[in-house]
Formats: structure tokens, C-alpha cells, sequence
């Protein structure tokens, strides 16, 4: 395998991590204010619909990515009052919402578009194109440093760098800022939070919120910057390899980028090569794909180090009289 | 404080949120610009308007009573099982494995061995999750939502690179036998000379299926373990206390919900393709959810909620037939179910009981 490939493997592993991060920190946001959110998956797929509907009718990406972070915010509304005002289940509430989404998306794409629901294919404006990075040109030819600069971080949509800002954003939000502090108390401990003057529902309000617009943003990405449109069921379980990899991350945001690189590396592997020979015996690409999930259930079992999610999590809160 | 009385939480308040996921589902058809009532008129003809559209109904329904009896025995001992999906995936492999392994003389021997084959291997794929949750404390959500996947990849591999015939590029099993071919119900009902559509694929698993909805009855109210199992989901502090141990009623639970999950495939796998093929549960295994939680994990109620599925089922793919509706607004309704017998359950429900107890007060 020569550099040339590698770099191509790296790049694709850019690409291809950049929406399970931004729905991962979605997840992070919610969990940690105790809102467990198995929804992730259905809130990817509307924005990722609608982003690309509105871009198609609009030509305009810009709108088609706000209006695909509004639906996605519109699904996660739903999700605060099932689990923050009616104290409903939060699981049972978030298999609701990637029902409604695999549905209507469909519906609604097959009533605008007549495709057999999936968007026009979009192009021109109606998509992110490339960034190229200052010097990234310049540098092309300055042997591995350059290479790594112009080719694996020049060169991708802007929501890629969106989605890497967000892990020192987010970092910084949670351990450097009042409201991170109380978002994670609430995910621990909603009654200490209560008591000290601070409403919970409107935390919990806000993190749900924070996690429509994250992966409004990582499903206008999957339809508008790596793909160009929408066809149906188009996240194909990217929500939960998020879910997999907040898990893997023990719910901390640097991690999270960790984690997801990993598993956009392995999806670029299985991408690009049927089987894999590793010393002598052959893995098959079947292995790969479920190697995801094998390695959250290894990890969430605690073999390799323990993941303890928030201790308030999944529990509607009650207020004391 | 006054409680409702257990008629309305059993029946008023389900069929209150059934009404409004249908009430929203119908304006989800006036916006794409359908007729709500024309729509309705086709499910109902082609659902249950003739013996063919029953075949299906029921069918389907057959599928959606095994796996809703799945989540509806977790629920009762507090443990969600949404992977009723892979269960019933690695259920068709145990029922490939039984039919093949053997020549089978005759379907009467070859059902009863399929169908514990099937709840062997799905009761083997829910008890990992169910060993990690009481063993290792690793939330039986997300292994079981994992383990959907797994088994995708594992039946996907095994279809591809095992068990494909050689020479066939269909990445399915060899067919089971014409031995072992399931008597269809209008098999059935012509022995008692009751004419019914020859084309449905609607079976003799069916009467399987309202068998396990009364054994899982009997379990669940009439045995020791079934009060053990209720105890620890209503609360598992007291139980422990009563000397219940909860790594014995998560194990059994789940050992029982898994084993109804994978039955499903005598339904679908030996009943209707008789081979294995690439995604036979179609989404089943989630339709289960909606199915428990409709009919308040009991299982006279998802029996009932089984068959409205069905019907839901057979209905939206008339409609995608006659229409221009794709099969997906079934997804939407299932979804809608979900939302207001589960989520929002509270929403239904509050104001109800606020109901009856002003008018209790009233009348006293």
C-alpha cells in the first residue's frame, strides 16, 4: 500500500466521520443533561431530507441547510416534550422519532419529487463544494507534511471543518462555562440543580435543542456534501454508530473525535475493499461493518475500561412540592 | 388520590391515543394531497375485504404477534428488547439450520423441531445482551440495538460465503423440501369447508402464534415465575428483598422474549419463502414495539394490535398499489402509535384521570 492510497483511505475517513462526529456530539449534549437520545438516527434523516428537498427547490444550499436544521430541531421538540414535559420514555420516544422520520421522509420526497422517494440530484449551488485551505496549493509538493495539509485537511465542505470546530467548541462549552457546568450537573443530579435556583427543564430544553441543531447539521452534511441528494433511508445506521461512539467516548467530546475516526476509518476500509488479508487470514467486509458495533459492545460491557453514562439519564425529573 | 378505573387505563386510554395517531395520519394524507377517506376505504377493501387481503393480514399479523409477545414479556419484567429484529434474523437461521441439516419426512415433524430451533437461536442472540445487562451492567437498549446490526452482518455474511448454493448468485439459502412446506390456511379451512384465497401466504404458524398469546398469558398470571417476573419490572428493590434474584429473572425473561422473537421464523422463513433469504424480518421485530406497547404488553391485547397491524400492513401496500401513497405512510402510523401509546402516554393520560376524578367527586 503506497502513501498515495493511505492518504485517499485518511481522506474518505474524513469524510465519512464528519456526520457520526456532529451526531455524536448531538448525543453528547443530550445524554449529559440526562435526555437519553436513541432518536439520533431519525433526526440525521429528516435534516438530510430536507436539507436537500429545500436545496433542490431553492438552489440554494445555504437555505436547504437551515431548513434542514430546523426539521431536524422540529423532531428533537418533540422528543423534550415526550421526556422533559410528559416525563414519557425517553427510549420509546426516540424509536418514535426514527419511525416518523424513515417515514415521512419518503412520503413527503415522493409527494414533492415523484423519484421514488429520493431528492432530484442536486448540483451547483444546491451543494457544499470543496474548501481549499490557504497554502494548501502551495504546499502540495513539500513531501509528507504538505501532502497531509493540502490532501487530507484542504479540500472538504465546510461543514467538515464545522464539525471538527465543535469538538474544542464543545469541550470548552462543558468544562469552561456556567451553562456547561449545569448541563452536566442536571445529567447527574437534577435535584442538586433544582434546588440551587436553576430550572431543569429549560437545561434539558436547551441540550435537546443543541443535539436537533448538531444533527441538522450532520444530515444536511450526508445529503448535501457527501452525497448529492437524498435517497431513502440514506443515514443507514449512522445515528447508532454515533450512539456507539459516544458510548466508546465515555460521553467526553475529544474522545468523541477519537472515536469516530475509528469508525469512519473502518467504513472507509470496508468501503474501498471487499476483504481485508490481515497475516495471513482473510476478514470479511461483513466483519467490518458490524465491527462498530462489536467494539461498543465490548467496551459497554467493560472489558476494555468501564463506560458509565450520566447517572440521571433516561429518568424524567420531577419537581418536589 | 383517586385512580381511573381499569377499564380506561386498559382500554380508554390506548384507544384515545389510537385515535389520535390515526387523526394525525389522516391529515398527513389530506397534506400530500390524498383523500384520507378514499385511503381508508382501499386498506379496509384490500385488507380485509376479501380472503386474499385476509391471507396477508393475518399473515403479517402472525409475524407481529411473535415479536410483540417478545417485547411484551421484557416490558413486564421493566427490560426493553428492541432487538426483537435480530432475534427474529438469527430465528430464520435456526430454522435454516434444523431443515437443512435433515431430510424431513414429513412437516409435521419438521415445524415442532424448526420452531425450537428458531427460539434457540433467538433466545441465544438475546441472551448475550441479557448476560452483559445483569452481569456487567451494560444497558440492554443499546447491546440489543447493537446486536441488530450484528446479526445483519452475521446473516449477511453467512448467506453470501456459506450457505448460497453453489452455482446460484442469489444470495439466499437452498429451498427447505417440499416436505416441509407449512399447510396455508385455506388448506385448513377447506378441511371444515370454509373456501379461502389460495394465494395468501397466511399458514398453519398463526395458530403457533395465538398458542404462544395464551401460553405467554399463563406465564406471565398463572406461574411463579411470571409473578417474579412482574415483581422485579415493577420494582426491583422490593423483589431482591422478597429474594428474587435479578440476574435469574433478566436471564429468564429475556431467554423467553428472545426464543418468541426468533419464532417468527417458522412464519415467515419456513412458511412463506421455505428458504432463507437477505432481510426476511422486514422491520418486524420493530413493529413489535408498537404492537406490546398498543396492547399493553398483555397478550390478549397484542393479539388484537397484531392483527390491526396486519391490516395496516396489507392496507399500505393496497394503497401503494391503487395510489400514488408509498408503503412508507405505514411507517409514519407505526411511528405515530409509538409516539402516543408510549411517549406521550402521559399526554393521553393526565388528562383522563383528571376527568374521572372530577366527575368521581361529583357523583360521590
Amino acid at each position: 500500500m503506497d502513501l498515495a492510497t493511505i492518504l485517499q483511505i485518511l481522506d474518505s475517513t474524513i469524510r465519512l466521520a464528519t456526520p457520526l462526529l456532529l451526531a455524536c456530539l448531538a448525543g453528547l449534549y443530550s445524554e449529559r443533561a440526562g435526555v437519553v437520545d436513541i432518536g439520533l438516527e431519525g433526526k440525521m434523516l429528516a435534516a438530510a431530507f430536507v436539507s436537500a428537498a429545500v436545496a433542490a427547490l431553492t438552489g440554494s444550499v445555504w437555505i436547504g441547510l437551515v431548513a434542514g436544521i430546523a426539521g431536524a430541531v422540529a423532531l428533537a421538540l418533540i422528543h423534550g416534550l415526550a421526556s422533559i414535559t410528559f416525563r414519557g420514555n425517553q427510549l420509546i420516544s426516540g424509536v418514535a422519532i426514527n419511525f416518523l422520520a424513515g417515514g415521512l421522509t419518503v412520503l413527503i420526497a415522493q409527494n414533492l419529487f415523484q423519484q421514488g422517494g429520493r431528492t432530484p440530484s442536486l448540483t451547483g449551488g444546491a451543494r457544499f463544494t470543496p474548501i481549499t485551505l490557504p497554502f494548501a496549493d502551495a504546499l502540495r509538493d513539500v513531501p509528507v507534511i504538505g501532502q497531509l495539509y493540502s490532501v487530507l485537511l484542504s479540500g472538504h465542505s465546510v461543514l467538515v471543518y464545522v464539525a471538527l470546530l465543535s469538538v474544542p467548541l464543545t469541550w470548552w462549552v462543558l468544562y469552561r462555562t456556567r451553562f456547561g457546568l449545569r448541563l452536566r450537573a442536571v445529567g447527574e443530579n437534577p435535584a442538586a440543580v433544582d434546588t440551587a435556583g436553576v430550572p431543569v427543564t429549560g437545561l434539558r430544553y436547551a441540550a435537546v435543542i443543541i443535539a436537533g441543531v448538531l444533527t441538522g447539521l450532520a444530515g444536511a452534511y450526508l445529503a448535501t456534501g457527501l452525497a448529492a441528494g437524498f435517497v431513502k433511508d440514506m443515514t443507514a445506521g449512522r445515528g447508532f454508530i454515533a450512539l456507539a461512539a459516544l458510548i466508546f467516548a465515555k460521553w467526553r467530546p475529544v474522545q468523541a473525535l477519537w472515536a469516530t475516526l475509528l469508525f469512519g476509518l473502518l467504513e472507509a476500509i470496508a468501503n474501498r475493499y471487499q476483504s481485508v488479508e490481515l497475516g495471513g487470514i482473510v476478514i470479511p467486509v461483513q466483519l467490518m461493518q458490524a465491527l462498530p458495533y462489536i467494539l461498543t459492545v465490548i467496551i459497554l460491557a467493560g472489558f476494555v475500561g468501564k463506560a458509565i453514562p450520566p447517572r440521571a439519564g433516561g429518568e424524567a425529573y420531577v419537581k418536589e412540592r | 388520590m383517586e385512580r381511573m378505573p381499569k377499564w380506561a387505563d386498559a382500554f380508554l386510554v390506548p384507544l384515545i391515543s389510537l385515535l389520535i395517531a390515526f387523526v394525525i395520519s389522516g391529515l398527513v394524507i389530506l397534506a400530500i394531497g390524498e383523500n384520507p377517506v378514499e385511503a381508508m376505504r382501499i386498506m379496509v377493501s384490500g385488507a380485509i375485504g376479501s380472503s386474499y387481503g385476509w391471507g396477508y393480514t393475518l399473515y403479517y399479523a402472525t409475524n407481529f404477534m411473535f415479536t410483540g409477545l417478545a417485547v411484551a414479556v421484557a416490558f413486564h419484567a421493566g427490560l426493553f428488547n428492541i432487538g426483537g429484529e435480530g432475534q427474529a434474523t438469527l430465528g430464520g437461521l435456526g430454522v435454516a439450520t434444523v431443515l437443512l441439516s435433515f431430510s424431513w419426512p414429513h412437516w409435521a415433524v419438521a415445524l415442532p423441531a424448526a420452531a425450537v430451533g428458531a427460539a434457540l437461536f433467538g433466545a441465544a442472540w438475546a441472551a448475550i445482551p441479557a448476560w452483559l445487562q445483569a452481569r456487567r451492567g451494560s444497558h440492554i437498549v443499546i447491546t440489543t440495538i447493537m446486536f441488530n446490526f450484528i446479526a445483519a452482518a452475521l446473516l449477511n455474511y453467512l448467506l453470501v460465503n456459506v450457505m448460497r448454493p453453489a452455482g446460484s448468485m442469489d444470495p439466499s439459502s437452498a429451498r427447505f423440501g417440499a416436505e416441509t412446506v407449512l399447510p396455508r390456511l385455506h388448506e385448513i379451512l377447506g378441511l371444515v369447508g370454509i373456501p379461502f384465497s389460495r394465494a395468501s401466504p397466511a399458514n398453519i404458524s398463526l395458530f403457533v402464534a395465538l398458542l404462544a398469546c395464551v401460553a405467554v398469558w399463563a406465564l406471565i398470571w398463572r406461574t411463579r415465575l411470571g409473578f417474579q417476573i412482574r415483581a422485579f419490572g415493577k420494582s426491583e428493590p422490593a423483589s431482591v428483598y422478597a429474594g428474587i434474584s435479578p440476574f435469574r429473572i433478566t436471564m429468564y425473561t429475556m431467554l423467553i422474549s428472545g426464543g418468541l422473537a426468533g419464532m417468527m421464523a417458522i412464519n415467515n422463513v419456513m412458511g412463506e419463502a421455505n428458504r432463507l433469504i437477505m432481510n426476511a424480518v422486514e422491520g418486524a421485530g420493530f413493529i413489535g414495539i408498537a404492537v406490546a406497547l398498543m396492547g399493553r404488553s398483555h397478550p390478549f391485547g397484542v393479539c388484537l394490535a397484531a392483527i390491526l397491524f396486519g391490516f395496516l400492513y396489507q392496507g399500505g401496500a393496497e394503497l401503494a398499489l391503487w395510489t400514488s401513497i408509498p408503503r412508507e405512510l405505514i411507517v409514519v402510523i407505526q411511528a405515530l402509535v409509538i409516539l402516543f401509546t408510549g411517549a406521550l402516554d402521559n399526554m393521553v393520560r393526565l388528562p383522563v384521570e383528571r376527568a374521572f376524578r372530577r366527575f368521581g367527586r361529583r357523583s360521590a
